[in-house]
């Protein structure tokens, strides 16, 4: 598994204080989770800050599942 | 008429965890006092304050874990997660989590804070300064506002009748219990979880204080000699924190379901000084009325009064609201008992008249009147008993419980034995 991968599945974790095992390819936050929209919210945040890029808004609301976020962050950082 | 009695509490105090482990620290003449430890307070000047014990649970400390998931408490300030600890603690007491749709709907929660989520709002402010807006989390708003615990709480058990809150600086404790009480008389609800939490021991909190000139700051090296209600010494009260919850519950309902009854809620009391933002009226006039009024309520004269739980934060104020009893009670202030347990438990603001409300109870279930600590030199000569450094064991029917805020807004709530 990728870096970010592992980083990011630290955050979901610490976030949504879920069993690390849960956070797979694609597991949706809201559905498989537990999170609400404010959770998706605050978990976009720590993206952000543990990889040192911006999400907007509209990007934001498609990274539904833990496999949605670690490609964006994967592209935001390759861009 | 519908009745409203008290069937569960629950406290987080600058004491103890728990309502018997605060309740034997009280009658101990134990203070809850000492130097800051939440932050560095080198710089205000005042050093010193009433925190809650943080520990591992046991021995009456609070361990955050028993109350609230790690998760869901970083997304509320620490005046909601005490709110929620006392909540959880009353409830269990009443032995109330009904699991029908009409007593969820009969159900309803109205706890209050006197500033709520002030450090988050601090903290907040200052990220923004230093970082940006993007950078404010999604449950600031919902971790700070002052009616969460009562959403909280409800959304923990179900509870789905009135949902309320109450915002009176340091009157806000009596007057959530007063009106819950209030709601259930009307019909409204059969059960009200009700009370008060605040969590003010911050840098913003003490500096907002000792700005006002309302904070003691001068016993750093006798922290717990510093909240001294009446006496000759006092420079100013000591802020506290901590929770305090009831259940309340129409009587016929709590007999039928065979509920542990602690005392009766008989009389409320509520008024304004319209004097000044932050000093009570120098007559204590407005202090009267409203005592007058919980008494009218009560259908019974000043002179069944046994015990009076005071206002007594440790100023200027005390004897003035001694004056207005002197005054209510006239011959028999001579037979009365007052204490100010704010000399143990420092000044909790929004929780203030919660957990007085509930030590008037215990007084009533125990016949005792706890003392009120570092009275060595009594401001003025009175004929009311203010138990100095010492409990009275004796005989309690009815305990009137006051509280004052800034604002000039009074409430008196008298409980009575069943």
């Amino acid at each position: 598994m990728s870096d970010v991968a592992d980083r990011v599945k630290k955050i979901v974790v610490e976030h949504l204080g879920v069993e690390e095992g849960k956070v797979v390819e694609g597991a949706s936050f809201i559905d498989d989770l537990g999170a609400d929209s404010l959770d998706t919210v605050e978990l976009v945040m720590a993206f952000e800050e543990e990889f040192g890029i911006e999400i907007p808004d509209d990007a934001a609301e498609n990274i539904q599942t833990f496999g949605d976020a670690v490609k964006f962050i994967n592209d935001a950082k390759e861009a | 008429m519908r009745r409203v009695v008290v069937t569960g509490l629950g406290l987080v105090t600058p004491l103890a965890c728990g309502v018997e482990e605060s309740w034997k620290a009280i009658l101990e003449g134990k203070s809850g006092a000492g130097t800051i430890t939440r932050f560095d307070a080198s710089q205000l000047a005042t050093t010193y304050a009433c925190e809650v014990p943080h520990g591992d649970g046991t021995d009456g400390t609070f361990n955050a874990d028993d109350w609230m998931a790690p998760k869901e408490r970083r997304k509320v300030d620490d005046f909601i997660l005490y709110g929620v600890a006392a909540a959880e603690q009353a409830v269990k007491d009443a032995g109330w989590t009904p699991e029908d749709k009409e007593s969820l709907e009969t159900t309803g929660v109205l706890i209050g804070s006197g500033i709520g989520g002030l450090n988050s709002i601090a903290e907040t402010a200052v990220l923004i300064k230093e970082r940006g807006p993007r950078r404010v989390s999604p449950f600031f708003i919902p971790g700070a506002l002052i009616n969460l615990i009562s959403g909280q709480v409800s959304i923990r058990y179900g509870f789905k009748g009135p949902n309320h809150s109450v915002v009176t600086a340091c009157s806000t404790g009596a007057h959530a219990i007063g009106d819950a009480a209030r709601i259930i008389k009307d019909g409204d609800a059969e059960v009200m979880i009700a009370g008060g939490a605040e969590a003010a021991i911050s840098e913003i909190g003490i500096a907002g204080f000792n700005a006002c000139k309302a904070l003691s700051t001068k016993r750093g090296d006798a922290p717990e000699t510093a909240s001294r209600p009446y006496d000759a010494d006092r420079d100013g009260f000591v802020m506290g924190e901590g929770a305090g919850v009831v259940v309340l519950e129409e009587y016929e309902h709590a007999k039928a379901r065979g509920a542990k009854i602690y005392a009766e809620v008989v009389g409320y009391g509520m008024s304004g000084d319209a004097y000044h933002i932050t000093a009570p009226s120098e007559d204590g006039e407005g202090a009267e009325r409203c005592m007058k009024m919980a008494l009218k309520k009560a259908g019974v004269g000043p002179s069944m009064i046994d015990y009076i739980n005071a206002h007594g934060t440790s100023t200027m104020a005390d004897t003035i609201e001694l004056g207005a009893v002197e005054r209510l009670m006239g011959e028999a202030a001579s037979k009365v008992t007052m204490s100010s347990t704010k000399s143990a438990t420092g000044h909790l603001l929004g929780a203030a008249g919660a957990i007085e409300a509930i030590f008037s109870i215990l007084a009533i279930r125990d016949q005792v009147a706890p003392p009120t600590i570092n009275l060595d030199n009594p401001a003025v000569e009175t004929k009311v008993d203010l138990a100095p450094n010492a409990k009275r064991e004796r005989e309690i029917n009815y305990a009137l419980s006051n509280s004052f805020g800034f604002g000039g807004t009074n409430a008196s709530v008298i409980f009575k034995k069943v």
